[in-house]
């Protein structure tokens, strides 16, 4: 493994997490622990794994990326700034009136969003749409869905998966951000998916399980994942919610709150240090 | 007298459509014998897909299809189409404005021994309250067909609506139809009837009853519901001063709500609607089923004698 690399997207996942939660402060409104989550999964995307142009965001050929878990989009509006999609002066108007940042995004108006998304379980059919049509196209491109594992409670995610299985689609990589909370509670308390592994094998899925904020294993399996052939992939992440603010992680209630200044100043303080 | 059904026209068309256009798609949800959709199966496999029985999927899939460019056509039943996969619809392709036709058969009473289970009653008034749907019921096989092509040409998603059962041929092949422009079958100045679809047919027996009784009627083809065709709903309402709206669909929000909508603010003319009075269908005959609720020529030629009688 390239350690200048594993470094570099370090790095990025910590701007990314402070940016997201400056975005989520200023607006004092949104959904930081499922953000932190992602945040070295969609690092990782963004900073070495997507084929993209962000001075051309329609570029047909491109890989695309469907944030399932719209909600999270904090997560995403950050790393499409630091891309140099738009300014990052725009993150500072993340759900205000007249924003291009919409609560859950929309692909019409965030240039380098493939779909608009935020009604949970949704987004992995809109990506074997894409798949399907990008092989038929002969194109080269990858889709990548991002899923919490809350949002695996929705059918649509099953009939979804027998259907990417169905049309052999290796061109489709499913990135489950197992973060074992959801909006009500532990998802083992909630809807339990213990076997969360075995349900997207058992749709026909080839499945990498990993520590979801090891970059050496999202790396890995990133490339595991382009070797797989005739079949779809789903990498299971394990993941922590909140990961890397203390009093955010493993806590139900940082799904969907904002900080205050005295907690903002706290976790960036926190971040930086790590 | 010649007829089939509308889903026929679907069937056919979009064969002859996919054949010239490779970015036409078929999404079937395991009822493709049935939505007449099996020949484009088997000549345009890699235009085809059969998701199984899992429509908010077929609708998802069609979202990210649109996304690519291609041109997609969700194939199910009415009562599917447009409750079982609406929220995804609504989200994945409405408020994005994605280029995705929902393509229904079984449209209103017309899967009439199914019972209420399978009969789409709400669909068109449900569709017609999402923002950049556009909602069409052709009544015969040739208006289906050219409209078919003009959903294809249209940019947007669009619900069509088909009937299970046959329906006799009104229009000549060669008749040309703009989605949003409502058709003037007969003119005249007594009364207006505005028909949408199956019921049309029973609209024009009307008409033809009432002018040999020697009421001059103006007859309306309204096959597209959103956009309505306001102009000549106003235009009409100034003409004949009564209307009345005629439809195999539940009475909230279909073509009477939407004709009475635009006489209301305009303040102007008398309106009886002829549709389901709010109630679930059951199994039976279409045509007994017609009778019974009220909705056939003969409920029609009451409605418009009340309206006639009511003005002198």
């Amino acid at each position: 493994m390239n350690n200048k690399k594993v470094e570099f997207l370090k790095g990025k996942a910590k701007e990314l997490r402070i940016n997201l939660l400056g975005a989520i402060y200023k607006a004092q409104s949104g959904h930081p622990g499922g953000s932190l989550s992602a945040a070295d999964i969609v690092a990782t995307l963004y900073f070495d794994e997507l084929s993209i142009d962000p001075k051309n965001p329609g570029w047909y050929e491109r890989d695309r990326v469907v944030l399932s878990k719209g909600h999270c989009c904090p997560v995403l509006y950050a790393v499409l700034a630091m891309k140099g999609y738009y300014d990052m002066e725009v993150l500072g108007t993340l759900r205000q009136l007249g924003s291009i940042l919409q609560g859950h995004p929309d692909m019409n108006k965030v240039p380098g969003v493939d779909m608009s998304t935020g009604s949970l379980g949704q987004g992995l059919s809109a990506a074997i749409g894409m798949a399907i049509a990008a092989k038929q196209d002969k194109l080269n491109s990858r889709i990548y869905a991002i899923l919490g594992d809350g949002e695996c409670d929705e059918g649509q995610v099953w009939e979804a998966a027998m259907s990417a299985s169905k049309y052999s689609l290796d061109n489709l990589v499913a990135i489950v951000d197992r973060n074992h909370l959801q909006n009500d509670g532990r998802v083992c308390d909630i809807m339990p998916t213990n076997n969360l592994a075995d349900m997207w094998r058992a749709s026909g899925f080839e499945v990498f399980e990993i520590n979801g904020h090891s970059i050496e294993e999202i790396l890995e399996a990133f490339a595991k994942a382009r070797e797989v052939k005739g079949k779809p992939v789903c990498i299971v992440a394990d993941t922590v919610k909140g990961k890397g603010v203390s009093f955010m992680e493993n806590v139900v209630a940082w799904h969907g709150m904002a900080p205050n200044k005295e907690q903002y100043e706290k976790a960036i303080a926190e971040i930086e240090e790590a | 007298m010649k007829a089939l059904p509308t889903r026929q026209g679907f069937g056919d068309e979009i064969l002859r459509l996919g054949q010239l256009h490779d970015d036409i798609y078929v999404i079937d949800c395991d009822i493709s014998k049935s939505c007449k959709t099996t020949d484009f199966a088997c000549k345009l496999p890699n235009q085809h897909l059969n998701v199984g029985i899992a429509e908010q999927n077929a609708a998802g899939i069609a979202a990210g299809l649109a996304t690519m460019g291609k041109v997609p056509f969700i194939s199910t039943y009415a009562v599917f189409g447009s409750m079982r996969m609406l929220e995804q619809i609504r989200t994945s392709v409405c408020y994005p404005n994605l280029n995705v036709k929902i393509a229904c058969s079984h449209g209103g009473l017309t899967p009439a021994d199914d019972g209420a289970t399978h009969q789409g009653t709400e669909d068109m008034g449900i569709y017609r309250t999402i923002p950049n749907m556009t909602v069409i019921m052709p009544a015969d096989y040739n208006s289906t067909r050219k409209l078919v092509e003009a959903a294809y040409k249209w940019n947007g998603p669009v619900y069509l609506r088909f009937t299970r059962n046959e329906m006799p041929f009104y229009y000549d092949e060669n008749e040309e139809f703009e989605i949003g422009k409502g058709k003037i079958l007969k003119d005249g100045n007594d009364i207006t009837i505005i028909g949408i679809g199956d019921l049309l047919h029973q609209a024009i027996n009307t008409a033809n009853e009432l002018e040999r009784k020697g009421v001059s009627v103006r007859l309306i083809d309204m096959f597209t519901l959103k956009p309505l065709d306001e102009e000549l709903v106003l235009e009409s309402v100034k003409k004949t001063g009564k209307v009345i709206t005629v439809e195999d669909h539940n009475i909230y929000n279909g073509l009477g709500s939407a004709v009475s909508e635009v006489m209301a603010e305009a303040g102007i003319g008398k309106l009886k609607r002829i549709a389901i009075k709010d109630h679930f269908g059951e199994s039976g005959n279409y045509y007994k089923l017609l009778e019974k609720y009220d909705m056939d020529e003969n409920a029609i030629l009451k409605a418009a004698d009340e309206l006639l009688a009511n003005s002198i």
